[in-house]
């Protein structure tokens, strides 16, 4: 079942190839608060692997990964 | 040494074992080691590359790698030397190739013909532009972003491209054929660099 989280921004990545989503997240994550939530869109097959080795790498928070067919979701907090 | 700071110790109004005197050095040990620890731990992570190659195909690798490692919040300093000095050139930049010739890993061109360009077509005059012009349309059909952009994206990042002094030199480059915000640097200095990187990569 899919958790119901409340996202303050949704970035549509979907047709994008690595590195392309990393890049843009890292850029779009600077246009939101500190604690507020990013929900990412996103269809690269190497997506979940990257968000959660991104978040890792730069102390953002990887809430929630949910995949629907060939799409990936994730939410991300800000935390720096 | 130990034996003199242990004597100085024993000359003073107090009496201190060795024992307690290993055991202080001891912890002071472990306390350096920590904050050592500390220290790497807190310094952002270091990428060092040498881009070594001149053609279109191989210069993605670099420039994907450097673009997401300034992504990751990483510290990035790609050296760029002998072909891979004109991935940085203003001039050369627009016009990387990639060759058919001898390139076994080049795709059919056309998805219809499943057909690779035998070397000997992939001689003939206007070839390579031709492979030049299908990998690019392969990039655009992908999304893939420019590779001028990922060089921007690098140094808006904070990350460096350093052109490596000698091959300027050997190759017949001036300053003034690089990239704005390209900086020069010899083997030592890059090595001095690499030295604290936590990844490093030659390509």
């Amino acid at each position: 079942m899919a958790t119901i989280l409340k996202a303050d921004q949704t970035l549509d990545y979907r047709g994008l190839l690595c590195p392309v989503p990393v890049i843009k997240i890292a850029k779009a994550i600077k246009n939101i608060q500190v604690g507020q939530v990013v929900e990412m869109l996103a269809d690269d097959p190497g997506a979940p692997a990257d968000m959660q080795a991104w978040t890792k790498q730069t102390g953002h928070q990887l809430l929630d990964s949910q995949q629907e067919g060939n799409t990936f979701r994730f939410y991300i907090r800000r935390m720096k | 040494m130990a034996d003199e700071q242990t004597q100085a110790v024993e000359a003073g109004s107090e009496m201190i074992s060795r024992d307690l005197l290993a055991r202080i050095r001891e912890e002071i040990r472990q306390e350096v080691r920590a904050e050592l620890e500390r220290q790497k731990a807190e310094r952002p992570k270091r990428l060092a590359l040498v881009a070594s190659k001149g053609s279109l195909d191989m210069a993605y690798p670099p420039l994907i790698l450097a673009s997401t490692a300034v992504s990751l919040g990483w510290e990035v300093g790609v050296f760029c030397t002998f072909y891979g000095l004109d991935i940085i050139n203003k001039h050369k930049l627009p016009r990387l190739k990639v060759a058919p010739v001898g390139n076994p890993a080049m795709p059919a061109p056309l998805p219809q013909i499943p057909m690779q360009v035998p070397n000997i077509v992939g001689m003939l005059p206007g070839m390579t532009e031709l492979a030049t012009k299908f990998m690019q349309s392969w990039m655009d059909r992908a999304n893939m972003i420019p590779i001028k952009d990922m060089i921007d994206i690098t140094l808006e990042g904070g990350g460096h491209f350093y052109a490596c002094a000698t091959t300027m030199g050997v190759m017949g480059v001036n300053k003034e054929d690089l990239l704005e915000g390209v900086e020069l640097l010899g083997a030592t200095a890059f090595l001095d660099f690499a030295s604290e990187a936590d990844v490093a990569l030659f390509i």
